[in-house]
């Protein structure tokens, strides 16, 4: 009992320890920030390459806790992402005051994630998700002399209070109905009922909220700007990725009776979700709120794959969110970096980047075509498996607006591609010499964007989990 | 005869050019790459031959097949029948010419020569590939190559013509990929050959055949989706107008064929009418719109949009002869197009204008482009001897087979075309290289020897098809019989 119970919680424990030894590290005896992150980015990936090794399959605390190969793939995905994040934060938490505190909070978020993602029971997932967030909040002020990300803060703890209470009640109808909250036997109480359908709608705002999705998509942009690009990346990959990696199994498992009624709410927000973040993504100026957008445009196709409600469905949406990963964090990387060491953020401002910075250049161009789905980059792959799992429903028009969508979203990505590569300016922004980490990161990065999707074994590999839904 | 080489060699010259250092070694490798290639294609050629001498008659030739995402069933799958092989020695050719034109692009020149051979390698998946993934996968490879190409090396209002082509390329490709969603849920699979064995209910291809249709018709300058034509191609470098109209029209055209008509055949004959519709307006349309032009480019450009229109009559017309027709316009188009921007290309760099008025008499400073834009001009108006007058020729007698009335009235009036092609190809051609010549003209130099180069190659593969287009004709058929043997059971099913 005692060993399987560690076995299981083996990621958990990995991170809980990481979080100690920071504690430690703090009240030691002062390190020159350089040292400190090198520990950290050290530790981290140990923390990654922990969770490729002697993993089981099992349920703990009376099935609140589960796990299996594929939440455990789910969690692999998330070290990697915040591992990415660590390295490319370097250049901007060189100088900073509190390193610690800023690993100690995306850390504890972390852990929040993954009992949320292995959760088999609604109260524990409520947890995690709670402990995910609240810490969130407190990172996203990290740039102490900065009013924007103490704006930013505000308003994500604020949302996210609110999505919490709507998510509360829907739980709180679930449990009135069902008698229970354990995932496994929610779908013996559930029928068609308006009070169950009620249930379900305002569980599932709290998550449209977490995942920004139309129309719960108001904070994204506002938060995205404010808050270091670091946090920012940490938003849109990490925290939307393990709330979808855990949306797939509550409605393919726990929801499964309403099967026709999250069709329908589903196909409605992804089209809706699509439309508007691709509309509103095309006048943005700001690097930081034109990747807000477009995160949400991209979660409107999420949103196609995950209606698909299949093995098919499942595997495609976590591909996905495995190549967005890659994708959206290279784009991230070379904005961070500029935005560090540059200190620029506007579209405009990248005019003329191409004569000062190939390198970062290309990378972003390659990031912002594999976001757009153009091959050979990883993420044409992505989105022709998410089209191809919700096309399987018959619904050929949802896939049409989608696929026209993917045309509009073309537009705005190479918007940035033409002021990299095409326009002039007088004053482009100076060479930037890249540190190590950040460097590393990057080509992580590209070879993912790059070999994800062509080399098949990892679309596949996913595929053979996703059927212990 | 191993196709994948196809797309291995490009791959392996874009990877050695990003290793280069300076303009010569750049260009010198993507030269050996793309000669490689066209040396490659004519193997190919040959050993196609005689594999067909041998007796073997099976549709597709040199297929290989590789699981790729085994969940989905989506393949690696390619072969090759004589369209096909038309279509990799027509871009082989416009390649290596391509290449030869940008001898001294010094702009850069590292990224332009990488981009060139990366839209061939896209070309050559394309051509190649039996499995509708792997298809679309390469169709979309061609596009941001362009984009860059255009918006980067480009003049004029590039950026916007570039977007523009981008643009419209895309919206093309998303329409054709609902059209492959569609046929993928049919009938289970993305394999060519399997699809053609499976009959698709009629309100199914009814469907998806306009989206596949219009999808690849976008490529192809199908009216009223044509106007990214005109300024691709007019700010597009001369390399880059070169591949536009040789090699990525083609895409589309082929794409009509091999995959909307050869899948569809039903779709093909109810929407034949629209189709042809289409095809009549964007052959007058195209060619009225020439004889307003005034720039070289703009001129090409318009008549391109009208002689592309012939190859669309020629699939919607649905005969033996025209869907021949139509392959060779394909080929005659390519050759004859990338020959023209050629020459415009080095009118241009020598005189800085392309405005038919502000040029004149240049045969007497540089008579060999002159003599290579006079042939240029005689094959696209369709003279003897030229590989446009056997195309055009076949896609008329081809149409003129369909019995239908307002088919035949239609034929009538695309070959009316010809007359408003002449007048603006002669005064053109007359208005540049005849007449009194502008003083400052008079230092300039003729070709150098990379674009004489560049321009013979073109120039014998327009004069063999002209002169002898029995040689290519042998070649395709075997491929129209394929697709016919389809169409005829969608017609006798009736």
């Amino acid at each position: 009992m005692v060993t399987e119970f560690f076995i299981l919680l083996k990621q958990e424990l990995v991170i809980t320890a990481i979080v100690f030894l920071l504690l430690f590290l703090k009240l030691g005896k002062d390190r020159s920030n350089e040292s400190v992150l090198t520990i950290v980015n050290v530790l981290l990936f140990v923390n990654l390459a922990a969770g490729f090794f002697g993993n089981q399959e099992g349920t703990i605390f009376n099935d609140m806790f589960r796990t299996n190969s594929l939440i455990v793939f789910e969690k692999n995905i998330l070290n990697l992402a915040f591992w990415l994040i660590s390295l490319q934060s370097y250049a901007w938490l060189r100088t900073h005051k509190h390193v610690i505190e800023f690993y100690l909070l995306l850390l504890t978020s972390l852990l929040g994630m993954f009992f949320m993602i292995s959760s088999g029971n609604l109260l524990m997932f409520y947890l995690g998700l709670e402990m995910s967030t609240i810490p969130l909040a407190a990172a996203a002020n990290f740039d102490l002399a900065k009013r924007q990300s103490s704006e930013a803060a505000m308003k994500l703890i604020i949302s996210s209070a609110f999505s919490s209470g709507l998510l509360l009640f829907g739980i709180s109808l679930v449990y009135g109905v069902s008698g229970t909250l354990l995932f496994n036997e929610i779908p013996a109480h559930l029928s068609a009922d308006p009070l169950h359908i009620l249930a379900f709608i305002l569980f599932f705002s709290g998550i449209a909220f977490k995942i920004s999705a139309v129309p719960f998509h108001l904070w994204t942009a506002d938060v995205y700007e404010g808050a270091p690009v670091a946090v920012t990346s940490f938003l849109s990959v990490v925290s939307k990725g393990a709330v979808l990696f855990v949306l797939v199994p509550i409605l393919y498992r726990a929801f499964q009776p309403l099967a026709g009624t999250w069709y329908n709410i589903l196909f409605v927000l992804a089209l809706a979700t699509i439309i508007i973040g691709n509309l509103f993504a095309i006048r943005q100026n700001n690097l930081k709120r034109f990747l807000a957008f477009s995160s949400i445009a991209q979660v409107g196709f999420i949103l196609v794959g995950v209606s698909a409600g299949s093995p098919a469905g499942m595997a495609s949406v976590v591909f996905f969110i495995l190549v967005y990963v890659f994708s959206n964090l290279a784009a991230f990387g070379v904005i961070s970096l500029v935005s560090a060491l540059a200190g620029k953020e506007n579209v405009t401002d990248y005019k003329g980047f191409y004569t000062t910075n190939p390198f970062l250049s290309w990378i972003l161009t390659i990031a912002l075509f594999s976001l757009a789905g153009v091959p050979p980059a990883a993420g044409f792959f992505g989105k022709f498996f998410l089209l191809i799992a919700g096309a399987a429903r018959g619904n050929y028009w949802l896939i049409s607006i989608a696929a026209l969508n993917m045309v509009v979203s073309f537009y705005y990505y190479l918007r940035v591609v033409k002021a990299i590569f095409m326009d002039s300016n007088e004053q482009p922004i100076s060479r930037i010499t890249v540190p190590v980490l950040p460097k590393l990161s990057l080509y992580i990065c590209l070879v993912g964007i790059i070999l994800t999707g062509l080399a098949s074994f990892v679309y596949d590999y996913i595929y053979s989990l996703s059927y212990g839904l | 005869m191993n196709l994948s080489l196809l797309i291995l060699l490009p791959l392996v010259t874009a990877l050695v050019i990003l290793f280069c250092n300076g303009l010569k070694q750049v260009r010198v490798a993507a030269l050996v790459g793309s000669v490689a290639q066209l040396a490659v294609s004519v193997r190919l050629l040959l050993s196609y031959q005689a594999e067909r001498a041998a007796g073997n008659h099976s549709p597709m030739l040199f297929e290989s097949k590789q699981e790729w995402f085994s969940s989905l069933h989506i393949n690696y799958h390619i072969g090759v029948d004589g369209i096909s092989i038309a279509m990799i020695l027509l871009t082989a050719s416009v390649v290596v010419a391509g290449i030869l034109v940008s001898w001294t692009m010094d702009k850069l020149s590292k990224e332009f020569f990488f981009l060139l051979i990366l839209l061939s390698m896209g070309a050559y998946g394309f051509f190649i590939s039996l499995d509708l993934f792997t298809l679309f996968f390469f169709l979309e490879v061609a596009v941001i190559p362009k984009f860059l190409l255009i918006g980067i090396w480009g003049s004029g209002k590039k950026e916007y013509s570039a977007m523009k082509l981008a643009l419209m390329l895309m919206g093309g490709s998303a329409l054709v990929f609902v059209g492959l969603m569609g046929v993928y849920y049919q009938t289970g699979s993305f394999d060519l050959m399997q699809i053609a064995n499976t009959p698709i209910p009629l309100d199914v291809q009814k469907f998806f055949f306009p989206f596949v249709f219009l999808g690849f018709g976008i490529f192809a300058a199908l009216f009223p989706f044509h106007t990214w034509v005109p300024d691709g191609h007019a700010s597009a470098p001369t390399a880059a107008s070169m591949f536009l109209a040789g090699i990525s029209m083609k895409l589309g055209g082929y794409g009509c064929l091999r995959v909307a008509t050869y899948l569809m055949p039903d779709a093909a004959h109810a929407y034949s009418w629209i189709i042809i519709l289409l095809a009549t307006i964007a052959i007058i349309y195209g060619a009225f719109a020439t004889m307003m032009q005034t720039d070289l480019k703009y001129i090409n450009a318009y008549s391109s949009v009208s002689h592309c229109g012939f190859v669309i009559l020629g699939i919607g017309m649905l005969t033996r002869t025209s869907i021949n027709g139509a392959v060779l316009q394909m080929v005659s188009h390519g050759l004859m197009t990338a020959l023209f921007f050629a020459a415009i290309g080095m009118i241009y760099s020598r005189t800085h204008t392309r405005m038919v008025q502000q040029l004149g008499g240049l045969l007497k400073v540089m008579p060999f482009i002159s003599t290579v834009f006079v042939i240029a001009g005689l094959c696209s108006l369709g003279l003897p001897g030229f590989s446009g007058f056997v195309a055009e020729m076949t896609v008329f007698m081809g149409s003129w087979q369909n019995p239908d009335g307002w088919y035949r009235f239609a034929t009538i009036l695309a070959c009316a075309s010809i007359v408003v092609t002449a007048v603006y190809i002669l005064r053109a051609v007359g208005k540049t290289i005849m007449g009194p010549m502008d003083d400052h003209y008079a230092t300039l130099t003729d070709a150098s020897w990379n674009e004489k180069l560049a321009a013979t190659i073109l120039i014998v593969g327009i004069v063999l098809i002209g002169v002898a287009p029995f040689l290519i004709n042998q070649l395709i058929m075997p491929g129209t019989d394929t697709i016919m043997m389809q169409v005829g059971k969608a017609i006798t099913q009736k």
